[in-house]
């Protein structure tokens, strides 16, 4: 390679590390990791996952030297077929790379932050064997997502699609034989399980959409599917985008596949940060967006695709004003925001949507490991509060009341403690300040209060949505509502007023290994708005990803948007203040909007019995169809008459009568038995000559010399 | 000088009577005597070839005939006496215990 060719390549030869690095140090863990400390098992993960980090700068900044000309690194052949050529190839354009730096840079963070988190939850689990394991998932899930933003084609993206899902069902079921509160069952297995199935329904749309592609342009490859998409009917591209929607819909939780998300908290916190809220399931919005020139060719598409985006936005929101758990809480948030980057993405907003993506990463991680620093912290005063009470009890034994003390000590075996139920916190803002602060840090970003990021990617969104689309935009400005509402509720419930639990009150703060990748994420939360500021010369976003995308706008500030949006935020949260701030809520009082609700609040609860409607209408009759299909038709129809019956039956017809009674028993039989009686009577005719007298032995020899010696005379 | 014939039909007439002798007496000894006299039969063809033929190897080879009966009838002998022994006869008809 000579000088002027390393000038213009850069670092790109590097582009394979990106999923290399985090499979090194996963295989590492593997083969070594036994002999290790989990502290080196950590750095092992977070340094493979770092490595990747490094890579994604190098690739950034060697595409803003070549002022953002699109990349490909080929790396090997993978399939040639015909006409068909796939290779495994690396993309590096600005759009990739803003993708790779949000996943391998929050990715790293949640990495670090994990070595602290999952040290204390093997314990509180019981099962400290799992730590490595989970690193071990945890870089499978970072190279699997690299190659999904990094592939260029969409058949390389859909390898990253699977590998991440498969990822994320691992780590969802990671405590695969215990619930979420610990206690034996398959709860945790069976979220999984629907998570993983529910992805296959949306991957299904999304390989009919690659058939199509592959039937219409001959070819997955981006760059020669989107100069084909031109030539051909519109109808196809929409048939495309629309199947393409199906599998954004099941990755990113849009409506109806969202159901899966709220239950994949069942996985350890940093998985949901990472899989669950920044990375895997913003999948969605990137797919849109690279396909950005297909869906820009058919406004008919695009408006569903902002409908089903700015629907699941509100419709999430309402949700998650009626939860109780602070995870479930944040779950439904996520499928709202993603809603919202589904809008943007589907109104041809399309930085908007990577903007709100990437602040989002940001934010949407620092609560989740905010959230996990607070349960942690409640297992943490919850096992104070129970070792106390110990020592209280001994030195109560000689008293009074043994038998009383016994029947507390039963009592509260009995309870199950939920370290993530909001009704149990209270008053954390004093036991965890550190927390306290990233988390309000957190909430203010994402319930899009100035200058925090959130608020400037929302801001973006809801200005492009109240130019194109009206009624986006109404839906979006409600959602965004009640997402300052249910963040301010969550707020005033778990840092301020009365500790309800005693777990609460002796809850005590995380280390500085849990905190510190919090405080980068709570700094990315501050100023990441800055990366696209709705200011005259401070669109960087936008003109990074002006390289890939073409015809990006760039929108002044909308005071009166900017205004309304702030204006419903702050009400929000007042209002939020005046039903959970003002009177806290007391130990095992009901909802405060219970009352004045209602039946909405009921259905706010109960996720609007979505899950049940879906076992009424789709999963029940589907079971039964399975059941009839098992038993009646596979096994009495085909296994008990078709084969017992028909096939065997025939053939044991046809073997006794054929076969046994005339080839074998008249043919074979009786051959083998006339084979013994004849040597049978032979040997006993020649038993005779066998006589015992030895001159009758004599006479045969001489009969027979004279016999031979004969022979040979006169044959001469 | 005698003719050739005469030695070779003597032998004949000898071996004949040797093998009568062994086909029908029962004794034993008797049947060892026939035996003896079945081989100098044989004995005397083959010198008789041996001096029309003017080779020495035929009477060579006679004495070996006649080193092997002795062997033989040393056995023989020791055999009878055994067998005598247990059967108090030495009746070739009556040693029939490995017939079929």
């Amino acid at each position: 390679m000579h000088l002027s060719e390393t000038a213009t390549t850069g670092y790109f030869f590097l582009a394979p590390w990106l999923v290399f690095a985090p499979v090194i140090g996963l295989l590492v863990n593997i083969i070594f990791g036994g002999r290790f400390s989990e502290k080196v098992i950590g750095t092992v993960a977070s340094l493979a996952s770092g490595a990747s980090f490094v890579v994604s700068v190098l690739l950034a900044w060697s595409l803003a030297a070549g002022h953002g000309a699109a990349v490909t690194v080929p790396f090997l052949e993978w399939i040639h077929i015909g006409n068909l050529e796939l290779d495994w190839a690396f993309r590096v354009d600005s759009l990739s790379t803003t993708m790779m730096l949000v996943v391998s840079g929050v990715g790293t963070l949640i990495h670090i932050y994990a070595i602290g988190y999952m040290h204390e939850d093997v314990r509180f689990k019981g099962d400290p064997g799992r730590f490595r394991r989970f690193f071990v998932f945890l870089n499978l899930f970072i190279a699997m997502m690299m190659i999904l933003v990094s592939g260029d084609s969409y058949l390389m993206l859909f390898v990253g699609w699977e590998g991440v899902g498969l990822c994320s069902f691992l780590l969802i079921g990671f405590w695969y034989d215990m619930d979420t509160l610990g206690r034996p069952s398959w709860a945790n297995s069976n979220a999984a399980k629907k998570a993983f199935v529910t992805n296959r329904v949306g991957d299904f749309g999304f390989l009919v959409a690659a058939f199509l592609m592959f039937w219409a342009f001959g070819s997955f490859q981006f760059d020669e599917v989107f100069e084909a998409a031109h030539a051909v009917a519109p109808g196809v591209i929409v048939a495309i985008t629309l199947f393409m929607l199906i599998g954004v819909a099941g990755k990113s939780a849009q409506i109806p596949l969202y159901v899966w998300l709220p239950d994949a908290m069942a996985g350890p916190t940093p998985v949901s940060a990472l899989i669950h809220a920044a990375t895997m399931v913003t999948a969605g919005v990137y797919l849109i967006t690279r396909s950005a020139e297909l869906y820009t060719l058919v406004p008919q598409a695009q408006y569903i695709v902002a409908m089903t985006g700015a629907i699941t936005a509100l419709f999430a929101a309402t949700i998650a004003v009626g939860q109780y758990d602070i995870k479930k809480v944040l779950a439904y948030s996520t499928i709202s925001q993603l809603g919202f980057m589904v809008a943007a993405v589907g109104m041809g907003a399309f930085v908007a949507g990577m903007f709100h993506l990437v602040t989002h990463a940001f934010f949407k991680a620092l609560l989740f490991l905010s959230a996990g620093s607070v349960i942690l912290g409640l297992e943490r005063g919850h096992h104070h509060a129970e070792h106390s009470h110990h020592e209280q009890k001994s030195k109560g034994k000689g008293g009074k009341s043994k038998v009383e003390g016994g029947h507390g000590a039963h009592d509260r075996h009995e309870e199950v403690f939920d370290p993530g139920d909001m009704r149990n916190m209270g008053g954390l803002r004093k036991t965890m300040p550190v927390t306290f602060w990233l988390y309000m840090i957190g909430t203010l970003a994402l319930a899009g209060i100035v200058p925090f990021a959130g608020f400037w990617s929302k801001d973006e969104i809801l200005l492009d949505a109240s130019l194109h689309y009206p009624t986006v935009y109404l839906l979006l400005s409600i959602a965004a509502f009640f997402t300052a509402f249910y963040m301010g509720r969550q707020i005033w419930m778990v840092f301020f007023g009365e500790p309800r639990h005693e777990a609460a009150a002796h809850a005590e703060e995380s280390k500085p290994i849990i905190t510190a990748p919090l405080m980068v994420l709570a700094a990315l939360s501050l100023l990441g708005g800055a990366l696209n500021l709705p200011f005259e010369g401070f669109h960087q976003l936008g003109h990074w990803l002006e390289y890939t995308l073409h015809e990006v706008e760039a929108l002044p500030l909308d005071l009166q948007v900017a205004g309304i949006s702030t204006l419903l935020a702050l009400t929000a949260i007042f209002l939020s203040w005046l039903i959970y701030g003002r009177n806290p809520l007391k130990a095992g009082q009901p909802d405060p909007l219970k009352k004045p609700l209602g039946f909405i609040f009921t259905g706010m609860e109960n996720k609007w019995f979505v899950d049940e409607g879906y076992f009424a209408v789709i999963i029940n009759p589907f079971k039964r169809l399975s059941y009839f299909l098992a038993d009646v038709v596979d096994w009495r129809f085909w296994h008990d008459w078709f084969h017992e019956t028909v096939i065997a039956g025939t053939y044991n017809w046809l073997s006794n009568i054929g076969l046994n009674l005339y080839a074998d028993q008249k043919g074979i039989d009786a051959f083998a038995n006339w084979l013994g009686t004849a040597t049978q009577s032979l040997s006993a005719t020649l038993r005779k000559v066998q006589n015992g007298f030895v001159r009758s032995y004599a006479l045969s020899v001489l009969v027979g010399v004279v016999f031979i010696l004969g022979y040979l005379i006169l044959k001469s | 000088m005698i003719p050739v014939e005469y030695y070779i039909i003597l032998s004949a007439i000898l071996f004949a009577i040797g093998v009568a002798g062994v086909l029908v007496r029962r004794n034993a000894l008797i049947i060892f005597m026939s035996i003896e006299l079945m081989l100098n039969s044989a004995n005397l063809a083959i010198v008789a070839f041996s001096s029309v033929l003017k080779s020495f190897s035929g009477q060579v080879f006679v004495f070996f005939v006649i080193a092997v009966a002795a062997a033989e009838v040393a056995v023989g002998l020791a055999l009878m006496v055994e067998i005598f022994k247990a059967k108090h006869s030495i009746d070739v008809d009556q040693m029939n215990s490995l017939k079929g």
